[in-house]
């Protein structure tokens, strides 16, 4: 197991260098950097009025845009390995302050949703594939599709049309985390303040997911109670509930428990939406914002930082599989 | 003389149709085709054919200079006898604005309302389907391209060549895809090639994935060997008959990469990345709407249910296309 985990850590290295590379690529999109200029001649560029030329001027010193490309790789590589991703060119404070700052926020409701996605999606697939074919399993199989299908930044918008307040329903607040009057509220007002904000912008960025796991789980017991083993065990007597959820759940679990890798970056490009149509300070907003303002220093940290956190992501489920399954090696 | 068997896609048809709700979702892709190739004739303030001073003409499809800037209402007026004009269903082209009328609920004018300039909203969304199609087709044939190639090499060459493209498909897992593609967007010029481009060039590793194992699996089989003991060059062997197997999988991914894409794309002019202005599209009317969410449901609504439609219609068929080549799903 250890040797395992290891080798699955050496692997990343090159992972790591990799991740490196493509985000040196972005920034040889830059203005600033000579070939891109060249290609962006003539055309509607950013580079017409004043302000962008000074954007212009701050990208080439940061990135050192005029050096040889392997001098610029390697200062972008010192800059990452030193988390120093400049200063903002908005406020001038540097970039991981800010993005710091706004994490905790993001990773709060991308966990939440997470927690909350498996909490339903667990027993809905278990249901659904129990009852393969019935009324309900159909009905559920719907559902999901609908679900699946439809647009994250929709369904917010009408979200806040129609429970947000205007011409129709007030139910929900549909900006920021807190209400104005939160400081001169007791704890449990406080706890229930923060609670009533998230509902909105947590249903928004866990549906999408709890479709999809739910299919997931859906399929993967089916195809375990398909298996011999299943067979074997209600053969020999055992009961239906044991062999659902000790021989079949069990086995159909491993496969889902991976797809949490491929869920995070999904939320956190969710919350990109989500955050700014909800006005929430985090990486999600952070990024639509500096991307409005131009501010590449900031976009190059939201980048690299959340590409990191994916990976880390991929580890630790790639680790928790293996804990899980001891069929799993790296042959 | 008896007729050689059934082939492959023949088979898959005559599955898919057997299918109702793949079929719903294929009349609904072809209907959607239809609108966006006969935007022109769907929504114009032209007429579509015309007899006017005994010549017939087609001011909808042809550019006459006489009738350059003219206001048809007073051609109209000046007819003959047996002169007609025949006007499409909406008298409105995407661009033609109307501060007077803006902001104007669904009236027996314009059926789905108009925006803040006045624009009639369902002209606007007629011409819509052209942009979503075009950067979901686009953007996919990209990826399918990239990620077929890599995949196929990865597959059939397994050892050094697998454990490069494998760490590369890696690294690309790590960037959360819409931060990745917003990333970039915010480095080059608005555009809608740009934004194909980019939706292609991050979307390709679900392909490869897929390509790579079907290699996996074929490259071992008879056919194979035979070709390769016939004297076929690799390239053949990879590009003729080994991908012609792996083609189904591919097919069933780039469907609902459509959705994907389209998605993303309406996504993107959401937040104001898209394509830019005044080209109509789905998600720039959505995200107009914002401004006037208290009251302006149409401008919600609408365009936000054509996104949904479009999405499951390709959903829909990549599911009974996925479910036709899976043998075990025969009926």
């Amino acid at each position: 197991m250890r040797a395992y985990i290891i080798r699955r850590l050496l692997l990343a290295i090159p992972t790591l260098l990799g991740i490196t590379a493509v985000t040196f690529l972005i920034i040889q999109l830059a203005p600033g950097n000579p070939a891109a200029m060249a290609s962006r001649l003539g055309g509607e560029g950013l580079t017409d009025d004043a302000m962008s030329r000074e954007i212009v001027e701050q990208t080439k010193k940061l990135y050192g845009l005029d050096k040889p490309i392997p001098v610029q790789y390697a200062l972008w590589l010192k800059r990452l390995v030193t988390f120093d991703f400049g200063t903002s060119y908005k406020d001038h404070r540097t970039v991981l302050e800010k993005i710091l700052e706004r994490l905790p926020v993001s990773l709060q409701l991308s966990l939440t949703s997470i927690f909350l996605v498996y909490l339903f999606a667990v027993p809905i697939g278990v249901y659904s594939s129990t009852h393969q074919y019935s009324l309900s399993d159909n009905a559920i199989t719907v559902f999901l599709f609908i679900l699946y299908s439809l647009p994250n930044f929709w369904v917010a918008t009408l979200l806040i049309m129609f429970l947000g307040g205007g011409d129709f329903l007030n139910v929900f607040p549909i900006y920021g985390l807190v209400s104005d009057n939160y400081e001169q509220l007791a704890f449990w007002g406080r706890v229930g303040d923060r609670l009533w904000h998230l509902v909105l912008p947590i249903t928004c960025l866990t549906y999408g997911g709890l479709a999809s796991i739910s299919r997931f789980g859906r399929v993967g017991m089916l195809e375990a109670i398909r298996q011999d083993y299943v067979r074997t065990a209600r053969a020999k007597g055992v009961s239906e509930k044991v062999v659902i959820f000790k021989h079949a759940f069990r086995n159909s679990i491993i496969p889902i428990v991976t797809l949490l890798a491929a869920l995070l970056p999904a939320m956190l490009g969710g919350s990109v939406i989500v955050e700014s149509i909800f006005s929430i300070p985090g990486m999600g907003q952070l990024a639509f914002e500096s991307i409005l303002a131009r501010d590449y220093p900031v976009i190059m940290g939201v980048t690299t930082i959340s590409a990191l956190l994916t990976l880390i992501g991929i580890l630790l489920a790639d680790i928790c599989y293996a804990l899980v399954d001891p069929r799993i090696s790296l042959e | 003389m008896k007729r050689g068997s059934e082939g492959y896609w023949a088979i898959t048809w005559r599955q898919f149709r057997k299918r109702v709700l793949a079929m719903v979702g294929l009349a609904l892709v072809l209907f959607l085709a239809l609108v966006a190739i006969l935007a022109p004739l769907l929504a114009n303030d032209r007429p579509v054919m015309m007899r006017y001073e005994e010549r017939y003409w087609f001011p909808a499809l042809r550019d006459y200079p006489r009738f350059r800037n003219v206001d048809f209402a007073e051609v109209v007026a000046g007819f003959d006898e047996g002169d007609f004009a025949i006007f499409p269903p909406v008298r409105y082209t995407p661009t033609q604005y109307d501060l007077v009328e803006r902001l104007k609920g669904p009236t027996p004018q314009h059926r789905l309302g108009t925006d803040d300039r006045g624009r009639d909203v369902l002209s606007r969304m007629i011409y819509g389907t052209r942009i979503s199609l075009s950067v979901g087709f686009v953007a996919v044939s990209i990826y399918i391209v990239i990620g077929t190639i890599l995949g196929a090499l990865a597959g059939y060459f397994a050892g050094k060549v697998d454990m490069v493209i494998s760490r590369f498909i890696e690294v690309m897992i790590c960037f959360p895809t819409f931060f990745l593609i917003i990333a970039v967007i915010a480095f080059l010029p608005p555009s809608i090639y740009n934004i194909m481009i980019v939706i292609g060039v991050t979307g390709w590793t679900r392909v490869a994935r897929l390509v790579r194992g079907e290699f996996l699996r074929l490259k071992g089989q008879d056919f194979v060997t035979s070709a390769r003991a016939l004297g076929a060059s690799q390239f053949r062997i990879i590009f003729w008959h080994t991908l012609r197997n792996a083609l189904g999988p591919v097919f069933v991914s780039a469907t609902f990469g459509v959705a994907g894409a389209i998605l993303t794309e309406s996504a993107l002019s959401f937040l104001g990345f898209g394509v830019p202005p005044p080209t109509p599209s789905w998600g720039d009317i959505l995200s107009q709407s914002r401004q006037y969410i208290e009251f302006a449901w149409w401008l919600t609504v609408f365009p936000g249910a054509a996104i949904f439609l479009t999405i499951t219609a390709y959903n829909l068929v990549g599911e009974g296309l996925r479910d036709a080549i899976d043998p075990r799903l025969r009926q």
